[in-house]
């Protein structure tokens, strides 16, 4: 213990507090500080970095699954649409046929009517020519037979039961 | 694994050169005459442990039989009663006997056992008593620089020189090349190893710089303290005080509320044994723990010295008995390991220097408000930090 007292210098003690506040000092200033504040805007940075990616890669896959969602509904879409020109296609063959039918019916249909109201007129007209050609019969066996009088009903009569409407 | 084998080979060659050159510094630097008996071994051994007043390579004997001394004389200042004093340690011409007699404004001064002694004013020799302490001469107050002061000084320039260009790397590139690649490592180490686990994430980057500094400064010096240039900076008590005494203002001065509430008064424990724990509290801050600090430091580093400079002097204590080859070969195989051991030591007292460093300032700035239990009699349930501090 006292050899260690005896080898204490106090001198050498001020010294190294002198040189090693100035070395403190110095280092802090032009060393420690630049240094540690370099390194953690560099881990900041790679933190970030590693960050960016990651954000990167989420939003890469946001990006996938939207694209593949727009895939699927395009797809869909497509689908529908194909589906509905599908339908409108049978449906306006459809509607043309109901038409055409439709418009055939009514043809037929005037078709008919004209033929009838053409029976008809002709039946008339048959009727009005036989009529007078009865007239003209009568006439004519009027004017041969007048004479007798049963001869002229006889005649009128067969005339008559000759004589057949539709 | 190839890189491990590598950096061990370097390590073995850088330590094979130092030893060779160690042993070569030894086997040649005398102080008197040669070195050859115990007495003279344990004499040389402890005039080394010492700081010196000039830069002392080595001696040889010329053919004339005269010593040779290589090496260069350094400042020596002092603070003496006729006030501050300076001329060079040659004109002490390699004397630690108090035999020259150095006279300048009026003081003589004499150098005995590495420390400069102020002759009293009427006496013209230094007169022993029986413990050969000095009886007529008093110490001076001795501001020299000296070996030790010249390696503080170097070390100094060289971690300026070495940490402010890589601070400069920085400032245009990311990731430093060269020697910056090497330091950064180390810098990252004592930051995430040491500063951020001891003193918390809060705190940690206020006393970084401190501590790095701390760190290179003493495992440096341990390094250079393995060299054959003999210094033995850390091995000096002003040095490891110097060093203790700054990790003492620190933690005192940034020490909170809490870190003071529990040394003077301790909550938690009945109030008649709190006088009592504040007193073995403040014993264990001021004095325990910067003891413990500088006392580590200092015994490790010169035990560790004397142990290699004692085994490579086995090959002059144990020459009768082994014969030179026995000797030399013994010498070799046990100095050359625990030169291998003290090149871990240096590393490993630097951290341990700079863990329990920061670990006061740990202690002193954690904040207590979360991490303190008390079990149902109101007594504080010891943490982690609390039984970590009793082991220290």
């Amino acid at each position: 213990m006292d050899t260690l007292l005896n080898d204490f210098s106090p001198g050498l003690f001020i010294v190294q507090t002198i040189l090693l506040l100035g070395l403190i000092f110095l280092l802090v200033k032009f060393a420690w500080k630049p240094i540690l504040t370099s390194l953690n805007e560099r881990e900041e940075g790679i933190q970030g970095a590693l960050e960016a990616a990651e954000n990167a890669r989420k939003e890469m896959q946001n990006l996938q699954a939207d694209n593949d969602k727009l895939l699927k509904e395009a797809r869909a879409e497509r689908e529908a649409m194909l589906k509905e020109a599908r339908e409108i296609k049978d449906k306006m063959i459809a509607d043309s046929k109901e038409q055409a039918k439709v418009e055939g019916d009514k043809m037929l249909k005037q078709a008919q009517a004209a033929i009838e109201s053409e029976k008809k007129a002709a039946v008339a007209d048959i009727k009005s020519q036989v009529a007078n050609l009865s007239v003209d019969i009568a006439e004519k066996v009027i004017k041969d037979q007048l004479a007798d009088k049963s001869k002229q009903l006889k005649l009128v009569d067969d005339l008559l039961g000759d004589i057949k409407l539709n | 694994m190839m890189q491990v084998s590598n950096t061990f080979k370097t390590l073995l060659q850088l330590t094979i050169l130092c030893f060779s050159l160690q042993s070569f510094a030894f086997s040649d630097a005398k102080q008197e005459g040669t070195v050859s008996s115990k007495e003279q071994v344990d004499e040389y051994i402890l005039h080394h442990i010492k700081d010196s007043h000039d830069f002392h390579l080595f001696s040889y004997s010329n053919d004339a039989g005269e010593r040779k001394h290589v090496g260069f004389p350094l400042p020596v200042i002092l603070w003496s009663s006729n006030g501050l004093v300076t001329f060079m340690s040659s004109e002490f011409h390699h004397d630690d006997n108090g035999e020259v007699i150095v006279e300048r404004n009026g003081s003589k001064f004499v150098k005995l056992h590495s420390k400069i002694y102020e002759l009293d004013a009427n006496a013209s020799a230094v007169a022993f008593d029986e413990e050969h302490h000095a009886t007529n001469a008093h110490k001076v107050l001795d501001f020299s620089i000296t070996k030790s002061v010249v390696g503080v000084l170097l070390v100094g320039l060289f971690m300026f020189w070495a940490f402010s260009s890589l601070a400069r790397q920085y400032k245009n590139k990311s990731v430093p090349t060269g020697f910056g690649r090497v330091l950064e490592p180390l810098v990252l180490y004592v930051r995430d190893e040491i500063a951020r686990p001891n003193i918390g994430d809060k705190h940690y980057r206020k006393f970084t710089g401190y501590l790095l500094t701390v760190f290179f400064f003493i495992w440096i010096l341990n390094l250079l303290g393995l060299t054959p240039l003999g210094f033995n900076v850390t091995g000096q008590l002003a040095v490891t005080a110097c060093l203790a005494i700054f990790t003492l203002i620190i933690y005192s001065v940034s020490g909170n509320k809490d870190y003071w509430m529990h040394m003077l008064w301790m909550p938690g424990v009945p109030v008649l044994i709190r006088p009592v724990l504040a007193i073995i509290e403040l014993a264990g801050a001021f004095i325990i723990k910067p003891f413990s600090l500088l006392v580590r430091l200092f015994a490790n580093i010169s035990a560790g010295h004397i142990v290699v400079m004692s085994l490579i002097a086995i090959m002059f204590t144990l020459k009768e008995s082994l014969g030179v080859a026995g000797a030399t070969g013994l010498s070799l195989v046990l100095s050359f390991f625990i030169t291998l051991i003290e090149v871990l030591v240096a590393f490993l007292q630097a951290y341990i220097f700079t863990m329990l460093s920061a670990l006061f300032i740990g202690m002193a700035v954690a904040e207590h408000d979360h991490d303190h239990h008390h079990d149902e009699q109101g007594h504080e349930v010891p943490d982690a930090e609390d039984v970590r501090a009793d082991f220290i």
